[in-house]
């Protein structure tokens, strides 16, 4: 008996009853069981019929992954439950937004960095500016450690929201 | 339009009366009043008031593992809820259905810290399959309905309905089962046709086969077991069980190579390291049962019939994984095993049981009843002895005696056998048998008790004494924490760390306090007496046997070990050290 023990990242996207408790159900089950969390969203998506998106980026070997997505199928208010990095391609983003303080050259860098990575500014003040950037994990990553140095002073990211490419739907 | 508006707490028991509920256990409290009120003023649904709302969960689970229905429990909020935590993991761990009715403080007030305020949902989430909390009366109809449907169907389990008090004395109207659409949650039962193919082209060429099957195909029904039974008989290969399946086969027939895992017989521990092809049938790989993971049947093509699909390929990698309902798989199996005339391959099948028969030849349960103290297993081969044929039902506390009960007694049908076994809750057996007695008045019900278990529910005396329960409590009184006491002579150097039970009470005499009949022997060649008079007497009875308390339960596949590494007997014990990995397994 043979076992794939290589650990991967997986982007999992589940359909749930937008009713109170569900994330705490999806929480207490990735904490109670030792699985992982890289980045959790959960928004609302369909009013009318009461239904809110979750979209957790786990890790783990073939087997635990395989168990997540079982157990996440077992809980009640749960509808569907799809491994986008299985099924195939898809999308993912992540909004950031990055707060800098600085003046002088410093100021101006930040501000032609974030040209480049086509963050904009979404406030501004003589002495800082707040960036909004969207992308892939890693875009947000290289961006935030160039401004790291250029007086990069307070955080807040959104976590993955993901679809799959083309026509398939959940 | 005219409606009639009711109650919260009338929709409540009429809810109960049209899921089929004939009984509810339970315990009152100030938030769930206006529930006794209409449990009052109605006759359909009995209630049976116990000592301790630990004590209804594991009636109901007695009541729903004996009937196959679902066991329903109301309880006060607060302390109320959370005595019921154990019985409800319990009820989780072994896929008992269960439907708990907890009162909660009105909505108002929650999240206050009001009187008798806890955070029910909260706090039962990990243990229950599905919980709600009810804050609107208009959804009490459907939420009552869809936890029965919860509970009872695909791998069934525990569902909490957390229920303010002002929801239960709202207006509104009730809707019936019928109406309501339940088609969210809809398991899957009918399993992959051609997985089934696929095994049964397996089955068809194994040399060295075995069925392992647990308590799923007991949950799936009593057809499953008749279909096992066919299809086992008709394969000719053995079949083991788990804990939790026995009697999903017949003890008594000879393909049956008995109860395997950590304490299972030493021919099904053997076949199963040993086999080419396994069919699991609604067990689910539990540790008790592989031992060390990496030495688990290292030859074997793995089939694996559950209706749960995190159970496939959770602790062990299957083959042929098939998800669906036991006795609709097997129907189908079976069919199909027909059909293609798949006729097992007869000379390796014939070679593997003249292995098996080697294995059995030597007889690992064996034990020695002296003429000077009493053995715990010779009471309950006594006791099978005694009650073949009889319309009887067993129940365990956990500790040694339940495994004795489960290795010595044997029992030939579904359902007749309950036992705690996935989370190993000493207080389960007396309890349950409450339930189980009030399922079927006129059974007989023995609930195989250590002294110390005993202790831990014995509140519910009171419970037995008000509805003159006939429930015989056998304890095997080794006036140990026996199975703490084996662990700590093997692990432990011998060093019995307060596993010893001071100051016991008087078995006999606590009967007589109660109204029952106490009973006592320590002499062997008293045992059938005592027995048989427990067997006859027309009303509950606590039956205080001493037995040897240095026994220990053999054979044993000790944490950590695999299959082929059982120990036999003390002097096996003697001679393996145990592993330094084996000791912070429990
Ligand atoms: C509620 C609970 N607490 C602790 C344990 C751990 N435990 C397992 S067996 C056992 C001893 C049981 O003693 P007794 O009921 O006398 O049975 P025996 O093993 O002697 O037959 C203990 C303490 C448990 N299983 N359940
Ligand atoms: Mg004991």
């Amino acid at each position: 008996m043979t076992r794939d023990e290589t650990v991967n990242f997986h982007t999992i996207s589940v359909l749930v009853d937008n009713e109170p408790g569900v994330l705490a159900r999806v929480i207490g089950l990735f904490s109670g069981r030792g699985y992982n969390i890289e980045s959790l969203t959960v928004a609302e998506i369909d009013d009318a019929r009461n239904l809110s998106r979750i979209t957790v980026v786990t890790s783990g070997t073939e087997m635990i992954i395989e168990q997540i997505k079982a157990q996440l199928g077992r809980l009640v208010p749960i509808h569907r439950v799809s491994d986008l990095t299985l099924e195939g391609p898809h999308v993912d983003r992540e909004l950031a937004l990055v707060k800098v303080v600085s003046t002088g050259d410093q100021r101006v860098e930040s501000l032609r960095i974030a040209d480049i990575f086509r963050a904009r500014v979404v406030d501004s003040t003589n002495e800082s500016f707040v960036f909004e950037i969207v992308g892939d994990t890693g875009k947000l990553n290289a961006f935030i450690e160039l401004m790291r140095p250029l007086g990069l002073a307070d955080i807040s990211r959104t976590g993955i929201a993901a679809i799959a490419r083309g026509t398939s739907s959940l | 339009m005219s409606t009639t508006q009711i109650p919260g707490a009338e929709i409540i028991l009429k809810a109960l009366a049209d899921q089929g509920v004939e009984v509810i256990f339970g315990y009152p409290g100030g938030a769930v009043l206006p529930i006794y009120d209409a449990i009052y003023q109605q006759n359909q649904v009995r209630h049976i008031l116990v000592r301790q709302e630990g004590g209804a969960v594991h009636a109901a689970e007695g009541y729903a593992r004996s009937t196959g229905k679902v066991g329903v429990v109301l309880v006060t909020s607060g302390p109320g809820a959370t005595n019921a935590v154990t019985g409800l993991t319990d009820a989780l761990m072994d896929s008992i259905p269960i439907v708990c009715l907890t009162g909660q403080v009105p909505t108002h007030l929650i999240g206050n810290d009001a009187f008798q305020e806890c955070d029910t949902t909260g706090i039962t989430r990990p243990c229950t399959k599905h919980n709600y909390l009810v804050k609107d009366v208009n959804d009490l109809s459907k939420v009552m309905h869809e936890a029965f449907h919860v509970a009872r169907s695909g791998r069934p389990g525990p569902v909490v309905i957390d229920l303010p008090k002002d929801v239960c004395m709202a207006l509104a109207e009730y809707t019936p089962p019928e109406k309501i659409d339940l088609k969210k949650y809809q398991p899957r039962v009918k399993g992959d046709l051609d997985k089934i193919r696929e095994a049964v082209k397996l089955m068809a060429g194994a040399k060295k086969p075995v069925f392992y099957c647990g308590g799923g195909v007991i949950n799936s029904g009593p057809s499953a077991s008749k279909l096992l039974t066919n299809l086992v008989r008709s394969t000719g290969f053995p079949c083991t069980l788990t804990l939790m399946g026995l009697g999903a086969f017949p003890a008594s027939d000879k393909q049956y190579l008995g109860m395997l895992g950590m304490h299972g017989r030493y021919e099904a521990n053997k076949a199963m390291h040993d086999c080419d092809v396994m069919i699991a049938v609604g067990s689910r790989f539990d540790d008790r049962i592989t031992g060390r993971l990496d030495a688990f049947a290292p030859d074997a093509k793995i089939i694996h019939i559950d209706i749960d699909p995190s159970s496939i390929n959770k602790n062990v990698k299957v083959d042929v994984p098939i998800v669906g309902d036991v006795a609709h798989v097997l129907e189908d199996m079976t069919k199909i095993w027909k059909s293609t005339q798949a006729s097992p391959n007869k000379k390796a099948l014939s070679a593997w049981w003249k292995q098996i028969d080697e294995w059995r030849a030597v007889d690992s349960l064996k034990y020695t009843q002296g003429t000077e103290i009493i053995k715990p297993q010779h009471v309950i081969q006594r006791l099978s002895d005694l009650t073949k044929g009889m319309d009887s039902y067993i129940t365990t506390e956990v500790g040694q005696h339940q495994m004795w009960a489960a290795q010595y007694f044997d029992f030939d049908e579904p359902n007749r056998w309950m036992t705690s076994g996935g989370l190993g809750t000493m207080g389960y057996g007396l309890p349950a048998a409450m339930g189980v007695q009030i399922a079927h008045p006129d059974s007989l019900v023995v609930d195989v008790s250590g002294e110390a278990s005993f202790l831990m529910n014995m509140q519910e005396l009171s419970t037995i004494a008000q509805y003159r329960l006939p429930v015989k409590l056998l304890i095997l009184n080794n006036f140990y924490m026996g199975m703490v006491r084996q662990w700590q002579e093997l692990m432990h150097g011998g060093r019995y760390a307060e596993s010893y039970m001071e100051s016991l009470p008087d078995f006999v005499k606590l009967a007589d306090t109660f109204g029952m009949t106490g009973l006592r022997t320590s002499k062997p060649d008293e045992l059938d007496d005592v027995l048989k008079e427990m067997i006859a007497i027309d009303g509950p009875v606590i039956v205080d046997i001493h037995v040897d308390p240095k026994e220990n339960v053999y054979p044993m596949i000790p944490s950590g070990a695999a299959h082929d590494e059982m120990l036999l007997g003390p002097e096996d014990t003697a001679a393996t050290p145990m592993s330094e990995e084996g000791m912070v397994l429990v």
